[in-house]
């Protein structure tokens, strides 16, 4: 923490490390604001069948028709975005335990764990997915939705990229804190939840927002699995009006509205994070 | 199939797949490399409307998912500006080398701002006129920087290499597809003989990353190797020899 030669920095006055995060309203607030848009979009989505178009367009590109598009886009793209947030919370949890299991001192553990981590980090998602579609579609007893499988397809795939990021941050836990977790006599999870964990966490979650922006434009490969999302509004605009440059424009700009907000949001959290960890 | 191998004729098609994979990488790698170069560069300019375009590409082709940017240019331009979709390997090699264009310009402008700034006012001091400066002093420290990430982004590449499929390129994964239907066809289609296909394809895949992260370990080490400290005189040296004595 900087002091200036005046005396303290307001944010210096504000900033108080002895209170529980949820006491300290500039975390809380977030908090509440992720959880309560995380729930809307888990409970309140719905997937729809068809994408049906209420005109037809004319000309090479037609602006009218372009944005009647809009709405029909936007209910594809909430699909996705929802898929991308069932994934993200899988990738979240299980790359942890990737990590914990990547620097585990068992080495039966830890090779097969990092083999596992660099395999599906070099091949390409939509390969994966279609082998585990494959496995779902052929086995008689596990019966998928697909976009379960997108969720467990691309939660594995960032669960692998999180996990190099745990990594990193638990790395960067200083030796010291190790030692002193030692001489305090804490319990292995005592060090983790109450020593390790608040320190390392905060550092990765900007890497952490980053991956979810980068899983979000890779979540629409859900559409060759069979999901719903804004390509298979796209494709099905395309099939039934036999227009493809409006729907997959369109399906660009709503990327766009999505991705740089989210990208301008982690950016903030970065500068947010680098300013308490000083 | 009880064994772990496919037969040499399903193999056969694979590496056809395969080469078209490599093909559509070698062209996006590419443009890629040029446009990050060109645009990460210019990211830095002095003029505000270079800098503003440099960044507007940025912007636009890391926020649009590499998939969608692919039927829009494999799809939707080619019928707005009649350019007629004759050759689909092109067009989805522009598509993945303008995505990689848009990550690779922030890897070189981020190791650009790397450099000390005592580099760029030397070399104002020495006179070098700017595309000098760039060419022999900022660039080639830069490139130090730049390599690690740019294999990164290249296997990132090869990965994006697959969705060629959805647009209608028989690329490694629409042949492996071919393979299954052809399984299917010849009534032998269980589970194992699935797993084992697409296993045999994530195995190619996984190779040719490991070539690729190889060859930029080989030039990272080379690169490396320039920046120690070295001993034996140049050829250029021998040539000029210094008057005072050696310089280093």
């Amino acid at each position: 923490m900087s002091t200036t030669r005046f005396g303290p920095t307001m944010e210096q006055v504000e900033f108080q490390p002895h209170k529980r995060w949820y006491q300290r309203p500039e975390v809380l607030i977030p908090v509440l604001i992720v959880t309560a848009i995380y729930a809307l979009l888990i409970f309140g989505v719905k997937e729809t069948n068809v994408f049906r178009t209420r005109m037809t367009g004319a000309g090479d590109f037609d602006s009218m028709y372009f944005w009647h598009l809009l709405p029909l886009m936007v209910q594809g793209l909430l699909v996705t975005v929802k898929a991308t947030v069932l994934a993200f919370t899988f990738a979240a949890v299980f790359g942890f335990l990737l990590a914990l299991g990547r620097r585990s001192s068992t080495r039966w553990i830890s090779w097969p764990t990092a083999a596992f981590i660099e395999f599906i980090r070099s091949t390409p998602l939509l390969v994966q997915l279609f082998f585990l579609l494959g496995l779902v579609r052929a086995s008689e007893t596990i019966n998928l939705e697909p976009i379960w499988v997108l969720t467990i397809g691309l939660g594995l795939h960032y669960a692998t990229y999180c996990s190099e990021a745990y990594r990193a941050g638990i790395n960067s836990v200083p030796d010291g804190q190790w030692e002193a977790a030692i001489a305090l006599n804490l319990k292995p999870s005592t060090n983790w939840l109450r020593v390790i964990i608040p320190q390392a966490v905060p550092n990765v979650l900007p890497s952490l927002g980053n991956y979810l922006v980068a899983g979000f434009k890779d979540a629409p490969l859900g559409f060759s699995v069979g999901v719903l999302g804004v390509l298979a509004f796209a494709s099905q605009v395309r099939a039934a009006d036999f227009r493809p440059v409006e729907p997959y424009i369109m399906a660009g700009v709503g990327f766009l509205l999505v991705s740089i907000p989210a990208a301008w949001i982690v950016r903030r959290l970065e500068r947010r994070v680098s300013y308490e960890r000083q | 199939m009880d064994a772990w191998l496919l037969d040499p004729g399903q193999y056969e098609l694979l590496l056809e797949g395969a080469l078209i994979t490599i093909q559509i990488l070698v062209y996006s790698f590419l443009l890629g490399i040029v446009l990050s170069l060109l645009v990460g560069v210019a990211r830095l300019s002095e003029r505000e409307w270079v800098r503003g375009i440099a960044f507007g590409y940025v912007e636009l082709t890391r926020g649009i998912s590499s998939i969608v940017l692919l039927f829009i240019i494999a799809i939707a331009i080619p019928i707005l500006f009649d350019v007629g979709q004759s050759s689909l390997i092109a067009l989805a090699s522009i598509a993945l080398g303008l995505n990689m264009g848009g990550y690779g310009a922030e890897i070189v402008r981020g190791s650009i701002q790397a450099i000390p700034r005592g580099q760029t006012e030397a070399s104002i001091a020495l006179n070098l006129t700017p595309t000098q400066r760039l060419r022999y002093i900022i660039l080639p420290q830069a490139m130090r920087i730049i390599l690690p990430p740019m294999g990164n982004l290249t296997i990132e590449i090869l990965k994006g290499t697959a969705l060629v499929s959805l647009v209608g390129v028989t690329d490694l994964l629409q042949q492996t597809r071919n393979v299954r239907q052809q399984q299917i066809a010849a009534g032998a289609a269980s589970t194992a003989d699935l797993a084992i296909l697409y296993l045999n394809t994530l195995l190619i895949y996984f190779v040719l990353a490991q070539v690729i992260n190889a060859t930029f370990r080989y030039f990272e080490r080379r690169l490396e190797r320039r920046y120690q400290a070295r001993y034996e005189p140049l050829p250029s040296d021998l040539v000029a020899p210094h008057v005072g004595g050696t310089a280093s």
